[in-house]
């Protein structure tokens, strides 16, 4: 291998990577809040993906304003998701939430081929924002550079909310008991809204970038990148944000790294997710970040 | 007592035989679209009992079914298709010798299908049972996923991405059903055994169950490596039914509607799963129309591909945030209840209590 590819297989590693993180964040906050798997979640990439792609190609928007408003349509969908598919069934059997995201996440992937079609479209990539640069024999995307520093940016932003605002403490202390914050008068269901607005709009981000690094959409785009951003959350201890950047940075740059250096092991490329998965599960349940807690009566 | 539970025996029995009539009337008079249907709907009914067993009865939320209907498949597939006809599919890379020149009856070939897929279920239980809840859930689904790229990719096995053609069909309702009456029965006896008070003792609470001396670990397992046994039994039948197979079959979308049918039927309980199984079954047929172009009263009304889907996810969102129980919730149907009604033979224990 020479150095070039390694170094181009280094810069693909480090943006699959921080999508990888970004998306997990969504996961992994949800869960730590409400100990659910959203699948829905990714679905919001699918949803954020196609409303930029017609806010640009149909309503001839400027990039810019028709990524924001995907953004913000896929917060409010991402708040509207909790209130109606999640929220009834906080004090249901845990099998019920699930259920109830499994189908919601099939509700909008379906939705997306009776609204938009089945077949794949390829989407915009605006010349402000993806040009070519040349570092002296390696040639790479703007992209390459332009989504592990928004992935740092958000995820500084995250971590600063969590961390330093009231919602943050609100959020921490929901997720650590449920029943005492309330108790001690924080607002659960708007601490539950928030987190979703928050997880929602950095799904949002991410499947933009995700359509605009590998710029092919279609309505079950969200799934792979959902269940291997959840893998990535998992990995880096669920309820943790920066175990989830880690984990999805660990997971991004294992899958390509994966490929390029054995390359016959390619078709089990989606596998290695899994594996990885189920390793962390037997081997250090908390994750890498998380603690283990272990059930008692 | 001893008057009523021969007469439920009686009717038990009766039941049977009119079942097995009303089956070979069928094969004699039903067309051929109908026969298809019907036998589809066996199948389901079969992976929808044996998911309820294992999600209803022993509560442990698993989404691999997908994956063990595609080793039952495969492997069914394999061992009954015609030497000459594996040459000829086989074309990418031929397939290994020890198993190109198998040709099994179907019988045996279904029951080792099972059997497969029963040994990958505890070879998947071993690591996964020792999650629970979404855990369990999201592992579950990713060895699925683990099994579908395999098959996609050991060629000489299993013709990787092109899938299998030329299966050996199977048309008959008595074939497809009479596995279905079989799994039922099979089912009904185990969820009434001492391992099934097992199962749902672990269901309702994991930690009195151990504390009362269940192997809650052997538990789980048997119960898992029952379930795929089934699955496994149902992929078979359904490489017979529509003799072509390839890996994309078997993906994610093959679970939810599995899952769809439990929740429907009500989790817990095998009528429910068995009628659940029919209506979904037939309902996804009837609701092609729509994504089928019609005109409707002069005006051409274009076909919406993917509305059958959307349809049904709501159809579970709105069974799981409205009426959780299902149809059926835990009850199961019983000819006491039956016999209750017609005011017959009322046992003694009953007037008693």
């Amino acid at each position: 291998m020479t150095l070039e590819i390694f170094l181009q297989n280094v810069a693909n590693a480090i943006s699959l990577g921080s999508l990888y993180a970004l998306i997990a964040i969504g996961y992994t906050m949800v869960y730590g809040i409400i100990r659910l798997i959203n699948f829905a979640h990714a679905d919001l990439l699918m949803v954020a993906g196609y409303i930029s792609f017609y806010g640009i190609l149909i309503f001839a928007m400027p990039w810019w304003l028709a990524f924001l408003i995907a953004i913000a349509l896929t917060t409010i969908l991402g708040m509207a998701m909790e209130k109606l598919a999640y929220r009834p069934l906080r004090n249901a059997p845990r099998i019920s939430a699930l259920i109830s995201a499994i189908g919601m996440s099939f509700l909008l992937q379906n939705l997306g081929i009776v609204l938009v079609g089945a077949s794949p479209k390829p989407f915009p990539r605006p010349e402000g924002l993806v040009w070519n640069i040349h570092l002296g024999s390696v040639s790479f995307l703007s992209l390459t550079v332009i989504i592990p520093v928004i992935t740092l940016l958000l995820l500084a932003a995250v971590y600063l909310v969590v961390n330093k605002t009231n919602t943050g403490i609100a959020m921490r202390a929901v997720s650590r008991d449920f029943e005492t914050a309330s108790l001690m008068a924080v607002d659960v269901n708007k601490v539950v809204v928030t987190t979703f607005a928050v997880g929602s709009g950095l799904a949002a981000v991410g499947g933009i970038m995700w359509s605009l690094q590998y710029p092919q959409i279609d309505p079950l785009m969200g799934v792979f990148p959902g269940l291997k951003c959840f893998i990535a959350a998992v990995m880096g201890g669920i309820g943790s944000v920066p175990g989830a950047m880690i984990g999805g940075f660990i997971l991004g740059i294992g899958e390509i790294m994966l490929v390029a250096f054995m390359p016959e092991l390619s078709g089990y490329r989606d596998a290695f997710a899994f594996v990885v998965l189920i390793l962390i599960l037997l081997f250090k349940p908390g994750g890498i970040l998380g603690d283990h807690v272990v059930e008692k009566v | 007592m001893d008057n009523r539970k021969s007469i439920k025996t009686a009717l038990t029995i009766a039941f049977l035989l009119v079942a097995v009539a009303a089956l070979y009337w069928g094969d004699n008079n039903l067309s051929r679209f109908q026969l298809r249907i019907l036998n589809l709907a066996a199948i389901f009914v079969i992976l929808g009992a044996s998911m309820n067993l294992v999600i209803g009865f022993s509560g442990m939320f698993s989404l691999g079914h997908a994956g063990f209907m595609c080793v039952g498949a495969y492997t069914a597939a394999i061992l009954t298709m015609s030497p000459e006809s594996k040459e000829l599919i086989y074309y990418m890379e031929p397939i290994i010798p020890l198993l190109a020149n198998v040709q099994w009856p179907v019988i045996p070939a279904t029951l080792m299908a099972g059997v497969v897929a029963g040994i990958f279920g505890v070879l998947v239980g071993f690591p996964a049972l020792r999650l629970r809840d979404d855990y369990l859930a999201i592992a579950t689904l990713g060895f699925a996923e683990i099994i579908r790229i395999i098959v996609t990719n050991t060629i000489s096995i299993t013709n990787g991405a092109l899938g299998l053609k030329n299966i050996p069909s199977e048309k008959s309702l008595l074939f497809y059903w009479g596995f279905g009456i079989l799994t039922i029965l099979v089912l009904k006896a185990l969820i009434n055994s001492s391992w099934g008070y097992a199962f749902k003792a672990i269901r309702d609470n994991e930690i009195a169950a151990e504390a009362m001396g269940i192997s809650v670990f052997k538990h789980k397992m048997l119960s898992f490596s029952i379930g795929a046994f089934f699955a496994g039994i149902a992929g078979a039948l359904m490489a017979y039914l529509i003799t072509s197979i390839d890996p994309t079959m078997f993906r994610f979308l093959f679970t939810f509607q599995i899952v769809l049918i439990v929740v429907l039927g009500g989790m817990g309980s095998l009528t429910g799963s068995v009628i659940a199984g029919v209506v979904i079954t037939i309902a996804m047929e009837w609701l092609r129309f729509v994504e089928q172009p019609m005109s409707l009263m002069g005006m051409d009304i274009p076909g919406i591909p993917g509305m059958r889907m959307v349809i049904f996810s709501l159809l579970l969102l709105i069974v799981v945030l409205f009426y959780r129980q299902g149809l059926m919730g835990t009850r199961e149907f019983n000819w006491d209840w039956v016999l209750d009604k017609l005011g017959i033979a009322k046992s003694k224990e009953r007037e008693v209590s």
